[in-house]
């Protein structure tokens, strides 16, 4: 390599050098670039955060506020009417969003926390600590999840925080499968020897070389975990052992107007007002599955 | 092929003019090829060289009609015996492919579907381009597998791709691209990922059925020597532009271009040998295995001494990988001790101080691999001296300008992420992170196998420069004939978990070699178009004499 011209200097060597997108950049590009069903998810989403955050400044009348007027007709005063205590619909669906959804991503967020910090340490370790992990997680996951619940309810009791607890530790189970298996694929890579070689903790190599490449397909089960939490309190709602009146709950909303449904033949709004709150359900777990779709298509490398 | 014989060939057989084809990456068109021209006759074979990102396996699929999803043809005509493989229509070029026009990919291994026995692949292109019967294609087969000196041609096929070696399965898709009688092949890179001395034997057999059925190939290699035993003439492209094109006899004997002089002089590094009796490292006697089954490493013994190079020579499973991981304590052994300045290391790597971890350090065969893609260089470079050192703030960022300094990076480098830098430039921020800890020995595993020639050469000497400025001690692990003598003072050669011969590189590449050293030092190809012609009629006459 003796002449001017073509003489190699490594830092001047022509690589495929993309220029760095900020995050601000990434975001809007990202966006651009979404199909109109993960901006219909997104807008729902945001939308159903902004009643649930803003819940006391948009409900016309209290949560537990009763009037003497037991179901009363959809009118100007109770736009969809009132339940069988006289509470207003519309201000129990908006306090249902906050109390629903703060309890759904309270839940989902501690099943990651357990699921992921186990699932990662049953990855690095690979030895009896990760066949115990597992196999104490297969016996967790071979009894049906509801009726597990329903039973753990019943002994522990319906508080929030019980149902916070219980459904997290059940659908960690889950989290801590999908993990796991993404977390081995990355524990095989040389970078990670070499962080093993270093002499780094556990704590470092989880949370510094495993985590962040893992991040983009738990982002995506995040949401898709979400709405089976929600699901799942829901259900229990409507079975009577999720959140405990007097406070909103859209399951138990579901169950305490399921009775309307049969004067349907004399007033139309009637029954629909046990649809409202499933409604209410069915959009935000559509518009999570909606953006959860996206997001898988774009961090798995399936494209076109 | 040679060169010898071609003066009757002058049918054109493929055109391509004036060839641009982009690649979409970030929102953008970028050129991968710029008007690129070939000219292949009937029965010719074109090597064509590069570094990577030149553009060579897209040239070489452009002259099937076909580009990778993301690119684009964008110019240019490309005329197959006649038919205008732009102006044609996806049917037409389909119905070409397979049948007329082949392609042998680099990794038979991923290829291949592991579901299906290898003769119904084999035939497989045949029977559905409606060629030949399935009997017919299937005695065919079995004689393109003979022809392929595979032993055992007639029951082979009926075995799973799993059941057979690399080199096996690499000609077994050699006779598929043959099996219908294709009038052009194109080879890409189809003898990258074998072992030398199976690469050999699988140049000589592509090479001998190439001739015997006069096809016209295409070989795409970045491998010179490899290049100079296949092809009538060469083509070196860089950037996406024809460099040099020329026969193979003068394209080596009198290169025009600057750059294919400088791709001709890549296995130039001399090194003195340095003499050193202090030992700094003693692998004394010791067995290891995977999980207490067949012992990887059986009694091996090992000095090295302090500011020298010991390459660990051996093809693959010959156990070099291992020793490593004995050395760092990945593997711990079963019999025998590791010491390092006379002190026993603790077998497993859980038991070892800071301080021992700190003293070897380990660079690997593969950069992407070996850093984290979601870290930046401070974050790799850094982590280490943070560590170890217990480096901050402002010391911290000094010491990283004046690590990349020294191989040869600027501060610019310091906000980059491992995507974007190119593969020598990854290997050389590895390098930065194993002196960061300040070792006194660095194990090298095969560290220039993944970059091209001018890089590898580009690598060593910096190593080498290392070495002479800081003292340092490197165990290089590789398989590579030329690496070694490039850089090595002593040399360990491996063959099934045993040491065969140990001693200075004077003695050991100079006659008279034992008989597994000299197979191994034969089998590396020379720059030299009748160098595998010797060789193998050198060979054939051994084992003759041996009848």
């Amino acid at each position: 390599m003796s002449s001017t011209d073509q003489s190699y200097s490594a830092a001047k060597e022509v690589s495929q050098i993309k220029s760095r997108r900020t995050l601000s950049e990434n975001i809007w590009h990202g966006l651009k670039t979404a199909p109109p069903t993960a901006i219909f998810g997104l807008i729902v989403i945001i939308l159903y955060l902004t009643i649930a955050i803003f819940a006391s400044f948009l409900a016309p009348y209290g949560e537990a506020e009763i009037f003497d007027m037991a179901y009363a007709p959809w009118g100007d005063e109770f736009l969809f009417g009132t339940d069988q205590l006289g509470r207003d619909i519309l201000s129990r669906l908006i306090y249902g969003a906050r109390n629903t959804i703060g309890i759904a991503v309270t839940t989902t967020f501690l099943s990651f926390l357990i699921g992921c910090s186990l699932g990662i340490t049953a990855a690095i370790s690979q030895n009896w600590l990760d066949h115990l992990l597992s196999r104490s997680i297969d016996v967790l996951m071979a009894i049906p999840s509801l009726i597990f619940a329903l039973m753990l309810l019943s002994i522990f009791g319906s508080k929030a925080i019980n149902i916070i607890f219980i459904i997290a530790v059940l659908d960690s189970t889950r989290v801590f499968r999908i993990t796991r298996a993404i977390a081995l694929n990355v524990v095989v890579m040389d970078y990670v020897e070499v962080a093993k070689l270093r002499g780094e903790g556990l704590g470092w190599i989880m949370r510094k070389e495993i985590l962040p490449n893992i991040m983009s397909p738990l982002v995506a089960e995040f949401g898709l975990r979400f709405c089976f939490v929600f699901l799942t309190i829901a259900a229990l709602s409507f079975l009577g052992v999720g959140i405990q009146p007097p406070t909103a709950d859209w399951g138990s909303m579901v169950r305490e107007t399921a009775g309307l449904i049969q004067f349907a033949k004399y007033d139309i709004t009637a029954a629909l007002t046990p649809m409202l709150p499933a409604a209410a359900i069915a959009l935000i777990t559509v518009s999570v599955n909606f953006v959860v779709d996206w997001f898988l298509h774009k961090s798995s490398s399936l494209k076109d | 092929m040679g060169t010898q014989n071609k003066g009757e060939k002058s049918d054109v057989l493929l055109e391509m003019r004036g060839i641009v084809i982009d690649g979409y990456s970030d929102d953008k068109w970028h050129p991968i090829i710029k008007g690129a021209n070939l000219i292949l006759k009937r029965g010719e074979v074109m090597g064509i060289i590069g570094e990577s990102g030149a553009g060579k396996s897209t040239l070489g699929l452009a002259s099937m009609g076909f580009s990778r999803p993301g690119c684009k043809i964008h110019g240019g005509t490309i005329n197959f015996d006649g038919i205008d493989l732009i102006a044609a229509t996806e049917a037409r070029r389909r119905q070409l492919r397979g049948s007329r026009i082949a392609y042998v990919a680099q990794s038979a291994a991923a290829s291949f579907n592991p579901a299906h026995r290898l003769i119904d692949q084999t035939i497989e292109t045949c029977i559905n381009h409606g060629i030949s019967s399935k009997e017919e294609a299937r005695s065919n087969a079995k004689k393109l597998f003979a022809d392929l000196q595979l032993t055992q041609p007639n029951t082979i096929g009926d075995r799973y791709p799993h059941q057979v070696s690399g080199g096996q399965l690499q000609r077994i898709m050699t006779a598929m691209a043959m099996a219908s009688r294709p009038d052009l092949i194109i080879f890409d890179e189809p003898t990258t990922a074998l072992d030398v001395t199976t690469q050999v034997e699988v140049l000589a057999s592509i090479r001998l059925i190439v001739e015997k059925y006069n096809t016209a190939a295409i070989y795409i290699t970045h491998d010179l020597a490899v290049v100079a035993q296949m092809a009538d003439v060469i083509k070196v492209l860089r950037y996406g532009e024809t460099v040099e094109n020329a026969d193979t006899r003068t394209m080596l004997s009198d290169p025009k271009k600057e750059y294919t002089k400088s791709l001709w002089s890549v296995r130039s590094i001399e090194k003195e040998e340095i003499v050193s009796q202090d030992i700094i490292l003693k692998i004394d006697s010791v067995d290891a295995s995977y999980g207490g089954g067949i012992k990887v490493l059986d009694n091996v013994s090992i000095d090295i001494q302090r500011g020298q190079t010991i390459a660990i020579v051996g093809e693959s499973g010959s156990g070099k990988s291992t020793i490593a991981r004995v050395i760092t304590g990945l593997l711990p052994q079963s019999r025998g001790n590791v010491l390092f300045n006379g002190k026993p290391l603790p077998p497993m790597l859980k038991d070892r101080s800071v301080e021992e971890l700190k003293k070897i350090q380990m660079i690997y065969q593969s950069p992407d691999t070996a850093m984290n893609p979601r870290h930046t260089v401070r974050d790799v470079i850094g982590r280490p001296l943070e560590f170890y050192l217990g480096l901050k703030g402002k010391i911290l960022d000094d010491r990283l300008v004046e690590l990349l300094n020294l191989i040869e990076l600027d501060e610019s480098f310091i906000d980059r992420l491992p995507t974007e830098m190119s593969g020598g430039q990854k290997q050389r921020i590895c390098i930065a992170r194993a002196l960061a800890a300040e070792p006194e020995a660095i194990i090298c595993d095969e560290v220039t196998s993944s970059l091209d020639q001018i890089v590898q050469k580009d690598i060593l000497s910096l190593l080498l420069n290392l070495q002479k400025k800081i003292g340092i001690s490197y165990i290089f692990i590789t398989h590579d004939i030329a690496t070694v003598k490039a850089i090595s003072d002593q040399i360990v050669v491996m063959f099934q978990g045993k040491v065969i011969e140990q001693g200075m590189k004077s003695e050991i590449l100079s006659p008279p070699f034992k008989d597994y050293t000299n197979l191994l030092l034969s089998s590396v190809p020379e720059v030299n178009p009748d160098w595998l012609t010797g060789l193998l009629k050198q060979r054939r006459g051994k084992s003759n004499l041996n009848v």
